[in-house]
């Protein structure tokens, strides 16, 4: 049993504008388990709050205390809060030009799990990996994030998620961009995830849509950098049909 | 060893030509001080298959140079190494050429001489390796329809001095494609240069280069279309690490006028992976006919993306693994274009050892 605790969580940021506070004042508490969808409108700070936790360089703790299990994550470097069980599926996944599919997540599993993986089950684990979110086996060959499509590069980000099995993961809008059939699969590999290692969620997302595929425990209305109201499942069917106006004026 | 009678312009730095590379570090290749040995370094690694011979004759230069230190190699000797593929020999296998253990207190002049007959094919490897002071003459010769890759791979060690031309003439049809790889030498300057003597040849000028403190390390391409209807493409990757490393690019690529339906196309990237390292990239084309397909370049000289980085660390990967992984991806492009396996890797490995050298400097 994990948890991850954010409490008091204050972000900056530098911008050509100087700085600008974007968190202002985050707690969550998320146990192993957990789905907890954070919703709200553009520019509200959700992908702050991901790539905070994550580590980002772009992004300034100014307060605030963000653990797991105990332990301090925002003293960790980014690869020590991924060895730590922290996973973030991004929205744009980057481009890392000349470096295979295959070969980065050998090398992330191995620095993952400590010892490289034995070859022969480890070609097993990516293909039914890959069978499962309906990848052609050609894409291991592939750079890195390098010519995908958009539905490619999330599938990917859920492989990874899959074979990497953090505790704790944040997925940063992952269902934009996907068509309802790419949805319900990445969306199957969020809950297969769920399933077999008791991962705890945050789900970062606009709308209700990937709701229906993955079920939270919480929803979490973000706006203007904090949260601003939370419930259960209901609360999303409320936004659904009231939009953000009421949060985004307070 | 001839004597010299010639008056040589021994250049002062300031030329064009000279303008980037540090005289003082040549061992007086270029103004007649360095002490000439007569070693003859050049050698086949492997038999020759039949089709192929390699051979000393005296040969007289294929085009002229203004460079003064070809100038002096041709003045001190007539005599050639000569690796010749005979007409219509389809060579699969790599054929190796490496050295002889050389000397930095005297140097070595060489003259090399690379030719394919017509409708030839091979692939040449030549693998600088050593501590040497050399300086090197090597000219190619392109039958009309025949198809040559050149590797070199300079892996000179740590006092070397390489001064070179690798002058290709390509006659019709033919196809040339170099790959010039450079990441060992105190100081490396190479003028891969290519001449078409007839349309429909192609040349394909591909080179990666990764200098570490202290080293210098220039390749200064030059392409002359004179002909109609040839393709030229360069793609120079390098990367720096390390107080005073330093590259030069220069990329000049002429369109005579003559040149109608020419198809060029130049680039150069530099990867600046510590401060204090110094990275030139000059690409310069030369447009005297407006009928040509297409002539391009570009040049970028940038640092390690952080975004890449943040995604690698992001999945349990180590800062240094991390970026070994982008610089390695960053000449894979390049490096598996050599085709052979063994090569390949002994050049990442090579790389690596490079970047953790510089990183355990910083």
């Amino acid at each position: 049993m994990s948890t991850l605790e954010i409490r008091g969580l204050e972000v900056t940021v530098d911008t050509d504008n100087g700085v600008v506070e974007i968190l202002k004042g985050v707690d969550l508490t998320i146990k192993s388990g957990e789905t907890h969808a954070i919703m709200g409108p553009n520019g509200s700070g959700k992908s702050t709050l991901a790539y905070s936790i994550a580590g980002h360089p772009k992004y300034t703790i100014t307060r605030g205390t963000v653990t797991l299990d105990g332990a301090d994550i925002l003293e960790m470097s980014v690869d020590e809060r991924a060895k730590a069980g922290l996973f973030l599926a991004m929205q744009y996944p980057v481009e890392v030009p000349g470096v295979s599919v295959s070969n980065f997540l050998r090398t992330a599993a191995t620095a993952l799990r400590g010892e490289a993986p034995k070859l022969r089950t480890w070609v097993t684990e990516v293909k039914s990996a890959m069978e499962a979110l309906n990848m052609d086996p050609a894409f291991a060959t592939r750079n890195v994030n390098e010519g995908f499509s958009g539905g490619e590069k999330k599938r990917h980000e859920i492989m990874q998620l899959e074979l990497l099995k953090p505790k704790m993961a944040i997925l940063d809008e992952t269902d934009s961009g996907l068509d309802v059939d790419a949805l319900r699969i990445v969306s199957e590999g969020v809950n297969r995830a769920k399933e077999a290692n008791n991962l705890g969620v945050i789900l970062i997302t606009h709308y209700t849509r990937i709701l229906r595929y993955i079920k939270p425990d919480f929803v979490h209305v973000f706006a203007n950098g904090r949260i601003v109201e939370q419930g259960g499942p209901e609360l999303a069917e409320k936004l659904e049909a009231n939009g953000y106006a009421d949060y985004v004026s307070k | 060893m001839s004597v010299l009678t010639t008056n040589y312009l021994t250049p002062s730095g300031r030329e064009e030509a000279w303008r980037f590379t540090p005289l003082k570090r040549l061992h007086g290749l270029h103004d007649g001080v360095a002490v000439i040995s007569d070693r003859v370094s050049l050698s086949v690694k492997n038999g020759l298959p039949s089709g192929v011979s390699f051979t000393r004759e005296d040969l007289n230069p294929l085009a002229q140079s203004d460079d003064v230190i070809i100038e002096r190699i041709r003045g001190a000797s007539k005599s050639v190494s000569h690796l010749s593929i005979a007409a219509n020999s389809e060579i699969a296998e790599p054929i190796f050429l490496s050295r002889s253990k050389g000397a930095v207190d005297t140097a070595e002049f060489s003259r090399v001489r690379i030719s394919l007959g017509s409708n030839a094919r091979a692939i040449v490897i030549v693998e600088n390796t050593t501590d040497t002071v050399l300086a090197e003459d090597l000219e190619i010769s392109l039958a009309p329809g025949s198809d040559l890759k050149f590797v070199t791979l300079q892996e000179f060690e740590a006092e070397s001095v390489y001064a070179a031309r690798h002058h290709a003439v390509i006659d019709k049809d033919a196809t040339f494609k170099s790959v010039t790889v450079t990441v060992g030498g105190d100081v490396v300057r190479i003028l891969p240069t290519v001449e078409f003597i007839a349309p429909g040849a192609s040349a394909n000028l591909l080179g990666v280069y990764f200098a570490t403190a202290g080293q210098f390390f220039e390749h200064r391409i030059h392409v002359d279309h004179a002909v109609p209807h040839a393709k030229s493409n360069v793609n120079y990757k390098g990367a720096l690490a390390g107080q005073d490393a330093h590259t030069v690019w220069i990329g000049d690529v002429l369109i005579r006028a003559a040149a109608e339906g020419t198809d060029t196309y130049e680039l150069n990237r530099n990867l600046l992976l510590s401060d204090g390292a110094r990275a030139d990239s000059v690409p310069n084309l030369e447009i005297e006919t407006g009928e040509i397909i297409g002539a391009g370049h570009a040049s970028t000289t940038g640092r390690f993306d952080d975004e890449q980085l943040f995604y690698l660390m992001s999945r349990g990967i180590s800062v240094n693994d991390a970026r070994r992984l982008v610089v390695r991806g960053f000449f894979n492009e390049i490096v598996l274009e050599i085709g052979d396996q063994v090569v390949q890797d002994r050049i990442m490995d090579r790389i690596d050892s490079e970047l953790e050298k510089a990183a355990s400097n910083v």
